[in-house]
């Protein structure tokens, strides 16, 4: 088995070629499941850059990325594979009367009949593949166990077929939500990386590296008040990509430096319910209220 | 793979691994004593990852055993003070008694870049130079730090205001809270904190609207709190090197935020539990909804049988059911808000309204000696912290002296919303029964329990105290269809589980 890297930092500066910065934990745990040949289980509030994690590794390793978007009632016949039955009546229909039962039997449960789905796809994948099973949280507890196997020895079987083992071993992650807790079995099997709001510095560097026209000291001040309002009881934070979505829109719209009315009139791109938008405006205005009375 | 940890070392004899395995398998016992699931083959799978990453590099080592043995976000922090205590930066420099070297002597290099803040020590030699800082001086010097976030000199500050104001002792048994509270008394951090923000409001590059002072401030905080946890990890890695690991991590054991008694919480594990409370209730909504739906089946659907007959040659092969749509139960939360109990009537009034789409309607009343309903305070409000907040200051629940009549409470109850309860009503009282010998009316109760679908009793306090001194538990409960003991979250999110 070839390694994909050498060391920590060979991850980290590889993944900040392509425009991800990775701190410590990414890299290390990147690294590891490689080394490990394990899949990795990211979970993390939304919107800080865990479904782009697998993306930019797929990108970095030259890989080709085969995602599984989870959903609830995802089956065996969605996510592993299915047989392709009208094929198998035309085929027996063809063959018509001449060819004995045992014959057709054999051929119609055969590779050609058989429709592979993102899981067997990448573990029949003769390239290099990055295997990324997003929002796992969404499927039932029942489900998971369909991964079970997959995760801990990358081979798929098909009772007709036997087992298949992978050609090449893929780099897997997993992303979830948190909606649910994943079951015993599922965490065991996975590295496990929590993806939190990065801090200041690298919510500054992200906000470079993703908005090109924009100046060192507006990204700075955006990822300052960002911060900010993430240490509020919010229901709901606000994520990297909406900063992103922020520093675009205060560029669009010519502002080089945020002050309480440009901040008022496009804080609806950061916070997303009205409850917290009040509280934002209130929090940060309550010194300018007693200024007003004046 | 072998099945027993020992084996997986036995490979690379050559490396020096037997000391480090020995104190990973310390480390893993300590995360289990501390609660945390580490199952044997998460062992394993540490003790094999960390013959791949350089163990110089501690961050990646942290990372490494927090990727292997850490699967849930909330028990990060457990296990980080554990690390920090098992893995600490051990040495000569931390030992307690004699003072060892000053921790400005290795800065040396540094403070030379510094435009050298006024009247700072280094006019003498390095090594004296720490001790003979007058306290204004090392005020001055952390006042340059935190102003100018230079992290070097913010660690010197640390380490010397330990050695100076802690007044750490070998053997002596305090905890590290206690040197804690001793070093931050000494440095003024609230007086710094003013003083940084006039010094920037001004400067020329100073501040200028509120809400650039409201980031500057908040800028200083994180740098403040940064100085904080420096000096705690001072703390720790000298009481480390007093005591021992071991003796260290037993003394850190705390309990994990799930677990974390409602009544005896301290203020930061309140907060960190009502920081837990909200994906909590995500969750939990999310779970509700889908056993609502997958539960049964409902009525034949016969447009889609017929449509689906197609796949079949117009063979209803396949029945296909409508979603079934059970009848939502209406909940009544009757909750004690007194004193201690405050605190778990707020969680499960949390809770409640965060599952309400669950139910048809929530009413909720809250007393101590008088009772009031406080369900308008919930309607149309989508902040439920803030509804809470009003429900402690609006409600009028005080009837004679503000001490808990749960008789009184119930008679007001019946008296005035007794005609409302149903058969389809689900009462959930919360409390721990301690009714200052009033009467108790359980009379009540039993008429309640009658007329509606449930009553439930959920008390707070351990089932061992149920009972006893004023506690009048017994006489309620009888009446009652159950009577849980809701200690912690784990245990409210259990039971709010069980009742949909």
């Amino acid at each position: 088995m070839t390694q994909r890297f050498t060391s920590i930092d060979e991850v980290r500066e590889g993944l900040g070629k392509v425009d991800y910065l990775a701190d410590d934990s990414i890299a290390s745990v990147t690294f590891l499941a490689d080394r490990l040949e394990k899949p990795v289980l990211v979970e993390g509030p939304a919107g800080t850059g865990k479904t782009q994690l697998a993306k930019s590794v797929a990108e970095m390793t030259g890989a080709r990325l085969i995602r599984l978007q989870c959903y609830e009632g995802l089956d065996e016949s969605k996510a592993l594979y299915e047989w392709n039955y009208k094929k198998q009546l035309l085929r027996i229909q063809a063959e018509g009367s001449e060819a004995g039962w045992d014959e057709i039997q054999d051929d119609i449960f055969a590779n050609d009949f058989l429709l592979e789905r993102p899981l067997l796809e990448a573990i029949r994948a003769k390239d290099p593949v990055v295997l990324l099973i997003d929002e796992v949280d969404r499927v039932e507890v029942e489900t998971e166990a369909l991964l079970l196997e997959l995760l801990s020895d990358y081979q798929v079987s098909i009772p007709e077929l036997g087992t298949l083992t992978a050609e090449q071993i893929p780099l897997v992650f997993l992303t979830s939500n948190n909606t649910r807790e994943l079951s015993e079995a599922l965490k065991r099997r996975c590295l496990f990386l929590h993806l939190d709001y990065p801090d200041i510095e690298r919510e500054k560097q992200i906000i470079l590296n993703k908005v090109p026209d924009i100046n060192e000291n507006l990204a700075d001040q955006i990822s300052r008040i960002v911060r900010s309002i993430r240490t509020l009881e919010l229901k709901k934070a606000p994520s990297v990509s909406e900063s992103i979505d922020w520093a675009r829109t205060l560029i669009l719209l010519g502002i080089s430096k945020v002050d309480e009315n440009t901040a008022k009139s496009t804080i609806n791109i950061l916070l997303k319910y009205r409850s917290d938008i009040e509280k934002v405006m209130k929090e940060f205005t309550t010194n300018s209220a007693a200024h007003f009375g004046d | 793979m072998a099945t027993t940890p020992t084996d997986t070392v036995d490979p690379t004899p050559d490396h020096e691994e037997i000391p480090l395995f020995h104190l990973l398998s310390g480390f893993v016992q300590e995360l289990r004593a501390a609660g945390l699931p580490v199952s044997l083959v998460e062992n394993i799978d540490a003790a094999d990852a960390v013959r791949h990453i350089p163990l110089e590099d501690r961050e990646a080592f942290k990372y490494t055993l927090a990727a292997t043995l850490v699967k849930n976000q909330t028990h990060w922090s457990t296990f980080e003070t554990l690390f920090e205590v098992y893995f600490s930066l051990r040495g000569a420099q931390y030992a307690l008694g004699e003072e060892a070297a000053d921790p400005f002597a290795e800065m040396d290099l540094d403070m030379d870049d510094m435009d050298s803040a006024e009247g700072s020590p280094q006019g003498g030699d390095g090594s004296g130079g720490g001790q003979s800082l007058s306290p204004e001086e090392l005020a001055e010097l952390l006042f340059q730090a935190l102003l100018n976030s230079d992290q070097m000199l913010m660690r010197a500050i640390a380490r010397h205001a330990v050695q100076r104001f802690a007044g750490m002792e070998p053997g002596r048994p305090v905890g590290g809270t206690y040197y804690l509270y001793r070093t931050l008394r000494n440095l003024d951090l609230d007086g710094m904190m003013e003083r940084l923000m006039e010094a920037r409001e001004g400067a020329e590059d100073g501040p200028q609207s509120d809400l650039d002072k409201r980031l500057e401030s908040d800028e200083f905080n994180d740098r403040i709190e940064k100085l904080k946890k420096e000096i705690e990890a001072e703390i720790r890695r000298r009481l480390v090197a007093d005591r021992g690991a071991e003796a260290m991590a037993k003394t850190l054991r705390k309990p994990l935020p799930e677990d974390v008694d409602f009544m005896h919480a301290s203020r930061d594990e309140m907060a960190k539990l009502r920081r837990a409370i909200y994906p909590l209730t995500r969750k939990l909504a999310v779970r509700l909804a889908r056993k609502r739906r997958h539960g049964r089946k409902g009525p034949l659907d016969f447009r889609s049988t017929v449509r689906h007959s197609l796949s079949y040659g117009g063979v209803p092969a396949e029945l296909k059911f409508r979603y079934p749509k059970p009848s939502k139960p209406e909940i009544m939360v009757v909750a004690d808000i007194s004193g201690s109990v405050a605190a778990f009537a707020r969680f499960t009034l949390h809770l409640v309204y965060a599952i309400s789409g669950q139910f048809s309607k929530v009413r909720s009343f809250v007393f101590i000696d008088g009772l009031d309903e406080v369900t308008r305070l919930f309607e149309g409000v989508d902040d439920i912290n803030e509804a809470v907040h009003r429900v402690n200051t609006e409600a009028d629940v005080v009837w004679v002296d503000g001490h808990s009549d749960y008789g009184h409470a119930f008679d007001v109850f019946w008296e005035n919303y007794g005609k409302e309860v149903n058969s389809k009503t689900t009462i959930l009282i919360l409390g721990d029964a301690r009714n200052n010998y009033h009467a108790t009316q359980d009379w009540i109760i039993q008429e309640l329990q009658k007329k509606a679908r449930k009553v439930f009793w959920l008390n707070p306090e351990p089932k061992a105290y149920w009972n006893t001194g004023d506690s009048v538990l017994d006489d309620y409960g009888q009446h009652c269809d159950d009577v849980f003991e809701v200690r912690n979250l784990r245990q409210l999110e259990k039971f709010v589980d069980n009742l949909v």
